[in-house]
């Protein structure tokens, strides 16, 4: 009908009530089955690979690194759908995060500050870099008019080559001892985000910077939702040439989202070196800016859906290390998380083409149950057929219902 | 032919020639909207070789029946006849197939392709099979755009084009496809008399070739005077199908809405001396540096409405985004006293500027967001709208309420969104926005374009009394009477140019429309000139 596919995929249009219960459910048991076609065509037993994963994720230690993991996904999947509010595809979340990490990892390890100073001065130093390196895409698109799509893709291989380049010992490294590997010089514990045991029957540490990703969330859906500031970025993303006659400066918006998108993936390595690594290494993860995108897009851009996306992508990531063990090829847990975006992009859609049909005939019930087809209402015989009392108070009556 | 026996039985008017079955029929059309019921057991039958007016209020219908006829929408009951056969459109294309066009009551232009590349869109024509053979194409473009007088550059960008260039882009593109079959959906909304007249003359011809053609207004004189055929919508279902000669325009408006025909006179003149918003030397320059609005200087007393009369596309649309700051221009803008020239456009809205644009699907509305949402638009940074950084919904909403009342929006309630209004309805919202907050200035373009008889009559009242207390208004209309019945002064725009001054007690629409065209002065070098009452171009006496 009236909204496209893009708005229904980026979740500009809303379902309420039951049916925006029934459109994940919808994708799980989609996925499901697709899944298990798969597993069966391979030669896998189905339910017992499925056992498996749910016994292997109810463990408490895996349990604590689903919620680890989940937390740095959680924050990537933010940052890239602060873009996407504003059909902004901000695609180098990856290298941000990864340059921002390296240098806040070297100035965190280069200070001597007390506890939460030092936890704070290097989380800052981690966000301007995320914030800046992001701009340049964003100046790039206001001032020449460079789809963001292509100057982030180039930013990541920029960022890639330039972090390499830092990170030599003649720069920011010093060797990791015993190994050959080199990273920043480790962050002192006053430079440390403590995690908590919040799951019973392990020693093993929740990070301590899931809270601030849930704060993000709200900050994020407070944001969107209630500030004039996030009227403007919604009016932008919704018709440009509208937003600029309301007053709107069009080019602001896209600079300053894209700083706040890069910000926020400037946070997306601080999970990791703040609460584990507590060095930028050679064997940083990467590519969870990409991993952001796809559960972006699962979660629809609001902030409950990206958790629950991020917890279900981190709980299949966990779990492949035991299917590798029990023989099963690991890839079938990446074949899961494709059919799972795809089950959740065909379930919507679907959804929504069921409420906009079933309001249909809701409405067409009402009327005639109201409204009995007036009678007479023949075919016009003739010039100067004059108004019909009868049929247009009876319309009326529709009209309001 | 059984079936032409069985048509002619029931189509209207008597009509039983042989072989000549209506062109259109449709019977019993039912079309639901959650909330709403757009159709009720529609009957209309066309006769081939007819101008054929569909009128009736705002969301009475007109639009949704046009769209399931040209196969956009699918109707929930009834059946369509074309030629006296049945027939079950799936998309556009099937209609196009059966020789339909359709010209919507909003632009369906791609902004940013040109204007031969939006009308070849989807039927280009093709060289050997395979590259698109651009040189047919402008070719039989120009052929057409001369035939009919439709004036179309083919290389222009759309989004460079006004709003009546735009349909006439949009006409051409529907004869470029052959149809024989002509649906025009307030065509002449924003085109003054001349053009009309010409539009109509144009479409005569096209007529006296056999095709048929059903059009949209609410311009009821226009109706009486190009129209073979009227049939009147109310509340989704026909109540009447009348012979023009049969009717005047104020029965035709009491079979629409129950309601007298309004008159916009305002003679009480609440002028005062307190300049409200002065233009000075305002020039816009195009893409190739050649000036669109030239060296234009006004100014408008509070309690003032100025009108600027012209043919579309002199510079109109141009000057008003100058004003709103939302194109670059040269020249003093002071508003109160206060140069603004320097200002934003969000700086100048909460300065006191209202804005009604001209193109309200561009830049009026969101079309996707709901209607409180809308109210919000262009006032994002006032009350009731906000608190600080914060929206304040409750505040928003109640005013869109408020709103919707007093305007009288009929919508199922201000959670829908803009985009399931009916064009005259979301006028009637845009024009209740930029009233509200006490605008000091009113920009007002179209003001009431494709709004029916009695909701203008409502905007009308809703400018006077604003204007009685002290609203300066800046009026664009292609509706002569609606300028010359609001305006205090009256100037003519041509070709970016103030070239005459009129006094709009003195002048009929004929000759302020003759003026507007620059007919016979020396075209080239309009100076600005001071015309007294006994107006105007020298087109008079040519
Ligand atoms: N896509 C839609 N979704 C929901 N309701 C719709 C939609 N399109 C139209 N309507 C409703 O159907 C009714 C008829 O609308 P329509 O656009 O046909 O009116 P109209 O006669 O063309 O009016 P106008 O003169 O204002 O253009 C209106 O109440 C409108 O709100
Ligand atoms: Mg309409």
């Amino acid at each position: 009908m009236s909204s496209s596919f893009t708005d229904r995929l980026l979740g500009k249009v809303r379902l309420g009530g039951l049916l925006a219960l029934a459109a994940p459910l919808l994708a799980v048991v989609f996925a499901g089955v697709v899944t298990s076609i798969i597993l069966a065509l391979t030669g896998n037993p189905p339910l017992e690979t499925l056992r498996l994963l749910l016994d292997y994720g109810a463990q408490s230690r895996t349990m604590v690194n689903i919620i680890n993991l989940a937390t740095t996904y959680y924050i990537s999947a933010l940052a890239v759908a602060i873009g996407f509010r504003m059909n902004l595809f901000n695609i180098g979340v990856d290298g941000q995060y990864r340059l921002a990490a390296l240098v806040a990892a070297a100035v965190g390890g280069a200070l001597v500050l007390p506890a939460p100073l030092h936890v704070g001065v290097t989380i800052l130093v981690a966000v301007a870099v995320g914030g800046l390196w992001a701009s340049i895409a964003g100046l790039l698109k206001v001032t020449r008019g460079v789809s963001e799509v292509i100057s982030t893709i180039m930013l990541n291989a920029i960022a890639t080559g330039l972090g390499a380049w830092l990170l030599t010992t003649d720069r920011l490294a010093v060797a990791v001892s015993g190994s050959n590997n080199i990273g920043t010089k480790p962050i002192p514990p006053s430079g440390q985000f403590p995690g908590f045991a919040l799951i019973p029957g392990t020693q093993a540490k929740v990070f301590g910077f899931v809270v601030v990703a849930a704060l993000l969330g709200v900050a994020y859906y407070v944001l969107f939702n209630r500030t004039r500031f996030g009227f403007d970025m919604r009016a932008t993303g919704r018709s440009e040439s509208a937003a600029v006659a309301s007053g709107v400066s069009v080019k602001k918006m896209v600079l300053i989202t894209m700083i706040l998108s890069g910000a926020a993936a400037g946070l997306v390595g601080m999970p990791q070196l703040l609460g584990a690594s507590y060095s930028y290494s050679l064997d940083f993860p990467t590519g969870l800016g990409f991993t952001g995108i796809a559960i972006a897009l699962l979660g629809r851009n609001t902030p409950v859906g990206i958790a629950i996306g991020a917890l279900l992508w981190s709980y299949l990531d966990n779990s492949s290390d035991i299917l590798d063990l029990e023989g099963i090829p690991k890839e079938i847990v990446i074949i899961m998380q494709g059919t799972i975006v795809l089950s959740v992009i065909i379930a919507y859609e679907l959804v929504h083409r069921y409420r906009m049909a079933a309001e249909q005939r809701r409405v067409s019930r009402q009327l005639s149950a109201e409204s009995p087809s007036p009678p007479g209402s023949g075919p016009n015989s003739g010039p100067n057929f004059g108004p019909d009392p009868a049929s247009d108070s009876a319309s009326e009556e529709g009209a309001k219902a | 032919m059984e079936e032409a026996a069985i048509s002619t039985s029931t189509s209207s008017a008597g009509t039983a020639e042989p072989g000549t079955e209506p062109a259109v029929q449709l019977e019993g059309i039912t079309k639901r909207f959650p909330g709403v019921v757009a159709n009720r057991d529609i009957r209309l039958s066309v006769r081939r070789g007819h101008v054929h007016a569909i009128v009736g209020e705002n969301g009475a219908g007109k639009s949704t029946l046009m769209k399931i006829l040209y196969g956009m929408q699918r109707p929930d009951e009834g059946e369509i006849r074309v030629n006296g056969a049945p027939v079950h459109f799936r998309t556009p294309a099937d209609a196009i197939a059966a020789g339909i066009g359709m010209v919507h009551q909003h632009f369906m232009l791609a902004d940013n392709l040109t204007v031969l590349e939006n009308i070849i869109l989807g039927s280009e024509p093709r060289r050997f099979g395979a590259g698109i053979d651009f040189a047919e194409a402008r070719r039989r473009i120009k052929e057409i755009s001369d035939a009919y007088g439709l004036g179309v550059t083919p290389d222009a960008l759309v989004e460079d084009l006004g709003v009546g260039a735009r349909q006439r882009v949009e006409i051409l593109k529907v004869l470029y496809r052959g149809a024989r079959i002509l649906i025009l959906d307030e065509p002449t909304a924003v085109l003054v008399p001349q053009e009309v007249d010409e539009l109509f003359d144009n479409l005569r011809g096209l007529v006296r070739e056999g095709l048929t053609i059903i059009f949209i207004s609410h311009k009821l004189d226009e109706v009486l005077s190009v129209a073979d055929a009227i049939t009147v919508i109310r509340r989704g279902t026909t109540v009447a199908s009348v012979l023009p000669k049969d009717v005047t325009a104020r029965r035709l408006a009491e079979l629409m809405v129950g309601s007298e025909l309004p008159s916009p006179e305002t003679r009480e003149s609440t002028v005062t001396s307190d300049v409200a918003l002065s233009v000075h030397g305002l020039t816009v320059r195009g893409d190739a540096g050649r000036p669109i609005v030239d060296g234009v200087s006004f100014d408008i007393h509070k309690g003032e409405v100025l009108g600027i009369a012209g043919v579309e596309g002199n510079g109109q649309a141009e000057l008003v985004e100058a004003i709103m700051g939302m194109r670059p221009a040269e020249g003093v803008i002071t508003l109160g006293g206060r140069d603004i020239s320097a200002w934003s456009t969000l700086r100048r809205r909460e300065g006191g500027i209202g804005y009604i644009p001209e193109d309200r699907h561009r830049h009026g509305l969101l079309l996707d967001a709901p209607l409180w949402e809308n109210r919000i638009l262009g006032h994002q940074t006032r009350k009731p709208n906000v608190k600080g950084p914060w929206i304040d919904r409750a505040g928003a909403r109640a005013d869109t309420q408020r709103i919707v009342e007093a305007y009288d929006v009929r919508t199922p309630g201000i959670d829908v969104i803009a985009a399931a209004l009916s064009g005259g309805n979301q006028q009637k919202l845009i024009v209740g926005r930029e009233m509200s907050g006490d605008p000091v200035v009113l920009i007002a373009s179209h003001p009431t374009r494709g709004v029916d008889v009695g909701a203008q009559a409502a905007i009308w009242d809703h400018l006077r009394s604003a204007r009685a207390a002290g609203l300066a208004v800046l009026l664009i209309s292609a509706d002569l009477d609606e300028l010359i019945g609001l305006s205090d002064s009256l100037k003519v725009i041509l070709r970016g140019r103030m070239v005459a001054d009129v006094d709009p007690a003195d002048v009929t629409p004929e000759r302020l429309g003759s003026a507007m065209t620059g007919a016979g002065g020396d075209r080239d070098t309009p100076a600005p000139e001071q015309l007294g009452p006994a107006v105007t171009g020298a087109g008079e006496e040519a």
